[in-house]
């Protein structure tokens, strides 16, 4: 009797010996990557420095001159063009699941929505290289050119030939990727708004739209930004769709139809090709700044999350 | 009669914002069919008994398949599968139980949510730095690798979501019988969470099965037919890539066609999943 408990309890911390070592894994790895990449980059911090190298507008591998400026800029600009189309979008739809939809429609719809970010990165890529690209290069931004272009200032971003492959044709690719995540996270906030407090509005006369508007929105807000800040995440890192579409120049762009690179295009296209250790040093630079970027913004849209409903 | 307007007023704005959210949802379908259409249009033409059983022929030749990136793919898929799915659970069955008041515990589980999201090319560049790059070459298990470690965040985070989920007086009653926490987990738990669990592996699958950025440099590519994990192999993805961005026709169709084959695989293991928790968690 004595030796089968005390067997039961040998294995019993086994047990749990193996499940924390696999639970401390996910620390190892994430302290990895970090520590590796900094480990890869170290040949490009000696030769550029921090400022240096996310200042610099070269990317130059024949002289051996690389810089962040344009791919970073590539990043950012894509990111915050898909961003502005696809926060009113997502709260469109979180608002019709929530308050518009039919109940017997609600897990349909819903489902629907979800399946946009189910489809793989790559076959937004196909599809935006040989059918929405040439469809937004021969009409839609001709359309827009035309109608945009005589504006003062606001017309800068309309310049340049439209083909297609450019920052708009990418932004909007990025938002459709980007908007079933912020949809679902607003429209499970939505859901937690005290149904007393939306029946106190609905009491004193106000319409559905009121109630959204003053109650329900102003009562998830931290969740709205939380969500945002996933987004976001998502289109920085976000890869193949890009791959196809951005046409992977390294230049400052100016106009929405132009040409641009990210972090994430360079790596893909040019990781294989890196010839020297300061090419490819710089390469994994780009990674560690990627991937800071993200942590830390995944880091406070998990702070803002946890607050969501208090 | 002013007071009449404004209620007018407030009911037309409030029926233009409710049809604004109505055109959002639109749009959001409207991509949704328009993707997926368009996938099977141009998909469905091409799939030919040829695709799945001949290997590629030279450049600019017809007759061509993919049968080695399909199964280079299941290849890299089936060992990333191996290795994530087993260390997810385990590490999922810490936080769940013996690590649930523990703060490194929730530690773990908020580094895990993080993770999720970590960009995937930048998991393939930390392979290539700890894995191809001190043995010296591309290999299928370096993809494979990548893979997992995309996956065990994913698995670790569901099963303890899963395994949370069942009651803990259902332990309670196992424990009064006598019964060692470890077999309170194998013997219960585990039943009770088993449905949520596979469909996490389902998902996980789902979401790796389209990778392409994570093993651009890891598995790399091959035009030819292997099953040796420690060359580098092709896989369906980056085939896809490489014969999208490539100059003939036939390079396209065969792009397309497996762009649908991979497609209908995800949506339906997403379905599948979506179908499973409906099923168990609504009663």
């Amino acid at each position: 009797m004595a030796t089968t408990i005390k067997r039961e309890y040998t294995f019993d911390k086994f047990f749990s010996g193996i499940t924390f070592a696999a639970a401390f894994l996910v620390l190892a790895i994430i302290v990895s990557i970090f520590i590796s990449l900094f480990r890869e980059s170290l040949t490009a911090i000696d030769a550029f420095g921090f400022f240096g190298f996310i200042s610099s507008t070269a990317w130059d591998p024949v002289r051996e001159q690389f810089g962040a400026a344009t791919t970073l800029y590539g990043t950012l600009i894509t990111t915050l063009l898909a961003l502005i189309m696809a926060v009113p979008v997502s709260l469109g739809i979180a608002i019709f699941i929530t308050e518009l939809c039919p109940k017997v429609l609600k897990p349909i719809f819903s489902t629907a929505i979800e399946l946009l970010a189910a489809i793989p990165s790559i076959i937004y890529g196909m599809w935006g290289l040989f059918t929405f690209a040439p469809l937004m290069g021969e009409y839609i931004e001709p359309i827009l050119q035309k109608s945009f272009k005589p504006i003062p200032l606001l017309g800068q971003l309309f310049t340049g030939v439209p083909l297609g492959i450019d920052i708009l044709t990418t932004g909007i690719i990025l938002s459709i990727m980007i908007t079933p995540f912020i949809a679902s996270i607003v429209r499970d906030t939505f859901a937690l708004t005290p149904i007393q407090l939306k029946e106190s509005a609905y009491g004193i006369g106000a319409t559905r739209w009121e109630v959204i508007k003053d109650v329900i929105i102003p009562y998830s807000k931290t969740g709205i930004f939380g969500s945002v800040i996933i987004a976001m995440g998502r289109a920085l890192g976000e890869t193949m769709a890009v791959a196809f579409v951005l046409g992977n120049k390294h230049a400052i762009a100016t106009s929405l139809f132009d040409a641009s690179a990210t972090i994430t295009v360079t790596l893909a296209n040019e990781f294989t090709e890196a010839d020297g250790d300061l090419y490819l040093s710089s390469l994994f630079y780009l990674a560690l700044i990627l991937l800071g970027m993200n942590f830390l913004l995944l880091a406070i849209a998990k702070t803002f999350l946890a607050r969501r409903g208090r | 009669m002013n007071h009449i307007n404004e209620i007018s007023k407030r009911k037309a704005i409030n029926f233009f914002a409710l049809s604004l959210a109505g055109a959002a949802a639109g749009l959001g379908l409207f991509w949704l069919i328009f993707i997926l259409a368009d996938v099977l249009r141009h998909g469905v033409a091409y799939i030919t008994p040829a695709l799945f059983l001949n290997e590629a022929a030279p450049p600019g030749l017809d007759g061509g398949g993919l049968k080695h990136a399909f199964i280079g793919q299941l290849l890299i898929t089936l060992f990333a599968v191996l290795i994530g799915i087993p260390l997810g659970i385990l590490g999922g069955t810490w936080l769940a139980e013996y690590g649930r008041h523990h703060s490194i515990g929730r530690l773990i589980s908020t580094l895990s949510d993080i993770m999720i999201s970590v960009p995937s090319i930048v998991i393939g560049t930390f392979v290539y730095a700890i894995f191809v790059k001190p043995i010296g070459h591309f290999s299928g298990f370096a993809g494979a690798l990548a893979l997992a470690i995309i996956m065990i965040p994913v698995v670790l985070r569901t099963t303890e979501d899963m395994m949370g989920l069942v009651p803990w007086e259902i332990r309670e009653a196992a424990f009064a019988l006598g019964a060692p926490y470890y077999k309170v987990i194998l013997q219960v738990v585990y039943r009770g969470a088993a449905t949520g669990i596979f469909t996490g592996i389902l998902l996980a699958i789902a979401r790796i099965a389209g990778e392409t950025g994570p093993l651009l440099f890891t598995s790399f590519n091959n035009m030819f037919l292997t099953t040796n994990m420690n060359e580098p192999m092709p896989s369906l993805t980056v085939t896809i890539y490489q014969y999208a961005m490539g100059p003939y026709d036939d390079w396209h169709e065969m792009a397309w066609a497996a762009s649908f084959v991979i497609t209908l695989f995800i949506l339906s293991l997403t379905i599948l999943g979506r179908l499973i928790i409906r099923w168990k968690y609504k009663n």
